[in-house]
């Protein structure tokens, strides 16, 4: 196995706060990665860096041996923690904005997903609820022929069948040669999918390792675990 | 599914295709679910289930057969051992909470009857 992703050194500064101090990690190729840390601790930032939306203060990150920028933008699906769609658009509408956007993007596909999903594609933004948007939303991301995705808080109010649903997707679309980061503070949700797992808190990493490896070693859960970590810290 | 917290997932895993077997659910030359296919029913990461597969094929409970699939390998005995090995651990936890919650050897072999008696009376 290959890295995908090469994160190092990274830190990025919001005037005087510091988002991101010295952020180093990588993810092999095939690999499912839980970011985990509390509200502000800089998973949002850090998605962004990877996407190629913010550019940090210093540091490194490389893509499928390309340095962050138009080249990954276009390997790199995003699905940002607010909607990104207008409320006039129909879920229709949205995949053909997306199609337009996107030129790996997979109309096909995302039409099963949808069905998935169990969602109308005439319904309009406006009239949906909370989950369905983020189903839509992940729908489109999930679309598209990326090496990396990034999903900030796909689960983030969003109600326990609809998150089930939203779990089984990232698994069905899960492939041997992509790789998927997930930030959440609900962690108990989405453990099981996870191969490796960082913990990030005042944009510093406190814990990494492989998602297995650290069960066994704690003898506790990841959800158990994020607690212990951040019980003090919170 | 739900998992314990304290022991790796993959492991789990194993289990699960293991009392799968001792339910009679899988028969020796039963194929068993793609990786996919679990991964999928149980909301678990794929590379996990290759892991327990691995495992299981270590043991010799399966044989993946090129381009068919991974298959239940194991006979009678295998059967008996899994079996075995099952009923084991199910008494050791029993004795070992029973003994931890404070009833001696004596009450726990006399509750242990009492309720199997009851249980057969139903």
């Amino acid at each position: 196995m290959s890295a995908l992703l090469d994160i190092t050194n990274v830190t990025k500064n919001y005037g005087l706060k510091t988002a991101l101090n010295n952020v180093t990690f990588s993810l092999e190729k095939g690999r499912i990665l839980g970011l985990m840390g509390p509200n502000g601790s800089g998973k949002t930032t850090l998605l962004k860096v990877l996407s190629g939306v913010q550019h940090p203060a210093s540091g490194e990150v490389i893509i499928d041996g390309k340095h962050v920028g138009v080249e990954t933008k276009a390997m790199v699906s995003f699905l940002p923690d607010v909607n990104p769609l207008f409320s006039w658009m129909k879920a229709e509408d949205a995949i053909d904005f997306y199609k337009d956007f996107f030129a790996d993007f997979d109309k096909v596909k995302c039409y099963e997903l949808l069905d998935f999903m169990k969602l109308n594609r005439t319904q309009k933004v406006r009239s949906m609820s909370k989950g369905m948007i983020e189903k839509l939303n992940l729908s489109l991301v999930f679309s598209r022929k990326a090496r990396l995705f990034l999903l900030d808080e796909p689960l983030g109010g969003v109600d326990p069948v609809a998150r089930e649903r939203i779990v089984s997707t990232i698994i069905k679309t899960y492939s041997e040669d992509s790789s998927i980061i997930i930030s959440t503070h609900l962690v108990h949700d989405v453990e099981t999918i996870f191969d490796d797992v960082c913990m990030i808190n005042e944009g510093e990493i406190i814990l990494q390792g492989s998602a297995e490896d650290l069960r066994s070693e704690h003898a506790m859960s990841i959800d158990q675990l994020y607690i212990k970590m951040f019980a003090d810290k919170i | 599914m739900e998992f314990e917290d304290n022991v790796p997932i993959y492991l789990q895993i194993v289990v699960l295709i293991k009392k799968r077997i001792i339910q009679g659910l899988l028969k020796p030359g039963d194929k068993i679910p793609s990786v996919r296919e679990l991964a999928e029913e149980v909301k678990v990461n794929p590379n996990t289930i290759s892991r327990a597969y691995q495992e299981l094929e270590r043991d010799k409970i399966t044989e993946t057969k090129r381009g068919m699939g991974t298959f239940i390998s194991g006979d009678e005995n295998m059967m008996e051992a899994i079996r075995s090995e099952f009923s084991a651990s199910m008494v050791t936890r029993f004795i070992r909470d029973m003994r931890e919650t404070g009833f001696s050897d004596e009450e726990i072999l006399k509750l242990l009857a009492s309720a199997i008696n009851t249980e057969g009376g139903k």
